[in-house]
């Protein structure tokens, strides 16, 4: 391994699903505590702290954690990048060491949402009885609602018919068909919030959120957190061959934000910027989409699954619906995605997303996944996308040792 | 009549009813809200520039799901009109997709929002089938 390698030591989620007995600490210190387990090193290691949880980022829970599980006086930074947040931890803890700061670092996402309802466009303010233009659009009342959506699931419901619109070929069963693929993925993950199987019939007959998105075609809103403690290769060779011969390597971190696109400001342009950053992640990797064993992708909804096909180049431009049909992306597929059963059934706590499916994809390069493992996986992606946007992704490897 | 005020202050009321941008006077990129330097090419001048009140769907989607207050269905879209993006309603029309598709013709409608208490009505916009 080369020096200047960044590897993951010791990675962990906790389940995903309804913790009422635990705060956003108590589900953090099980994660980090876990994370640093696995990795055979303890806090006294640790030279930096990368932490997000969205919900309450002005808490500082990076500092709520250490007070938890350790204090030693290294330098924290609590992030926030909506649902890019574990992803910009891990990045930021993985900038640390590539800037010889220190060779061990330590990122954490946290975030309790079970039972939160809608998380933009949820409220919208009473009509007032005087007509007075106030915010950057002049608007006498609230336009939410009025002109267009400000929920996620409308917003990318847009993006998933924008697609078809574009190249053709979607539909309202297409789209289910992706979730029921994910649901079915999700039967043989334990740490999925929700492990049931649906039939097709079941997706497009449940509630209509926002056509053509029903509630399981969703990202499930549950608690949940996960950490990554990440090491240099210089100082991975210091440390035992078990250790060595269960470190992953990190071939690309990548983090863009959207350059612009005409119309990006009217509808968010998820597409852009994920395509800059598998772009980048490809080349730094060295590895072509061709090489991937498993992909754990940002399907918030059933609809953005199929825009990042495209965008992620599994498939060729335009051919993200064909793509699908070919069975791809099933787990006995070419390209598997999501096994994990995705965001739509494993679940969404937002900040710990970006590290709980770099975790997933460890466990299979680790040949720890169960019955859920992709055989002899040595490459995988994950990709996750926070509206706004931040885009963050992580190709990982299998070590060599 | 009763005076009116357009909901936004990037719709222009009157015989006419249409929408404004922003110009950049460098490339020509459009927002309807205000700019210190454009978002594609950093130029620093803007002027106003009508936009098409005709278009047709490029995407859109029908919220069930909404916060308190606001009536559903309704059918969100972005609308191309002549190049400019817009977000809207369509209205006027079923919220349902066996009447609105993508790539549907439409053009701006206005609609009454509300009286306030000095009888001031406010106007909103979206967008009707053309047909």
């Amino acid at each position: 391994m080369a020096s200047d390698d960044i590897w993951i030591l010791g990675i962990n989620m906790t389940k995903f699903g309804k913790h009422p007995d635990k705060d956003i600490v108590d589900l953090a210190a099980e994660a980090a505590m876990a994370a640093l387990s696995d990795g055979g090193v303890t806090m006294k290691d640790v030279g930096v702290l990368a932490a997000g949880n969205l919900m309450s980022a002005a808490a500082g829970i990076g500092q709520q954690l250490q007070k938890q599980i350790g204090q030693t006086g290294i330098p924290v930074y609590n992030v926030a990048n909506a649902c890019a947040t574990g992803a910009t931890a891990l990045r930021t803890a993985i900038m640390a060491i590539k800037a010889g700061e220190t060779p061990v670092g330590l990122a954490v996402g946290v975030e309790k949402l079970s039972g939160a309802g809608l998380l933009a466009g949820g409220a919208r303010k009473a009509d007032s009885d005087e007509w007075t233009p106030s915010g950057r659009y002049g608007a006498v009342a609230g336009v939410d609602g009025r002109i267009g959506t400000e929920t996620m699931p409308g917003v990318f419901s847009q993006v998933g018919m924008e697609y078809g619109h574009k190249y053709g070929g979607t539909s309202f069963e297409l789209f289910a068909r992706i979730s029921e693929k994910n649901h079915s993925h999700s039967t043989l993950n334990p740490m999925a919030a929700y492990q049931k199987k649906m039939t097709l019939e079941e997706i497009m007959g449940d509630v209509m959120v926002a056509y053509p998105n029903t509630r399981p075609m969703c990202s499930a809103n549950c608690d949940g957190a996960a950490a990554a403690v990440v090491v240099s290769g210089e100082y991975l060779k210091t440390l035992s061959l078990e250790q060595q011969k269960r470190a992953i390597k990190v071939s690309a971190s990548i983090l863009t934000s959207d350059p612009y696109q005409v119309a990006c400001q009217i509808l968010p342009d998820v597409n852009t910027l994920t395509r800059l950053a598998a772009t980048q992640a490809y080349e730094q990797a060295g590895v072509s989409p061709q090489d991937l064993d498993l992909v754990e992708l940002h399907d918030c909804f059933a609809t953005a699954e199929l825009v990042h096909y495209d965008n992620l180049m599994l498939c060729d431009e335009g051919g993200a619906v064909d793509f699908f049909e070919s069975g791809a992306t099933w787990r006995d597929g070419k390209t598997p995605v999501n096994v994990s059963g995705g965001l739509e059934s494993k679940g969404h706590p937002i900040a710990a997303t970006g590290i709980a499916n770099i975790w997933e994809v460890c466990h299979h390069l680790r040949g720890e996944a169960g019955d859920r493992q992709i055989k002899d996986a040595k490459v995988g992606l994950a990709h996750v996308i926070g509206l706004g946007s931040a885009c963050g992704v992580h190709i990982l490897e299998r070590s060599a040792a | 009549m009763a005076q009116q005020v357009p909901l936004v202050d990037y719709l222009v009321l009157g015989d006419d009813p249409h929408l404004v941008a922003n110009e950049c006077t460098s490339c020509g990129a459009r927002f309807f809200d205000r700019r210190n330097a454009c978002a594609s090419c950093f130029g620093t001048e803007f002027k106003k520039a009508d936009v098409s009140p005709t278009g047709e769907v490029r995407a859109f989607t029908i919220v069930s799901f909404a916060a308190p207050g606001i009536p559903v269905p309704f059918v969100a879209a972005v609308i191309d009109c002549d190049g400019t993006s817009v977000r809207g309603n369509v209205i006027n029309t079923p919220a349902d997709p066996e009447h609105v598709s993508l790539g549907m013709k439409v053009k701006l409608a206005t609609y009454e929002v509300g009286t306030d208490a000095a009888g001031t009505e406010a106007i909103g916009f979206g967008f009707e089938p053309l047909n």
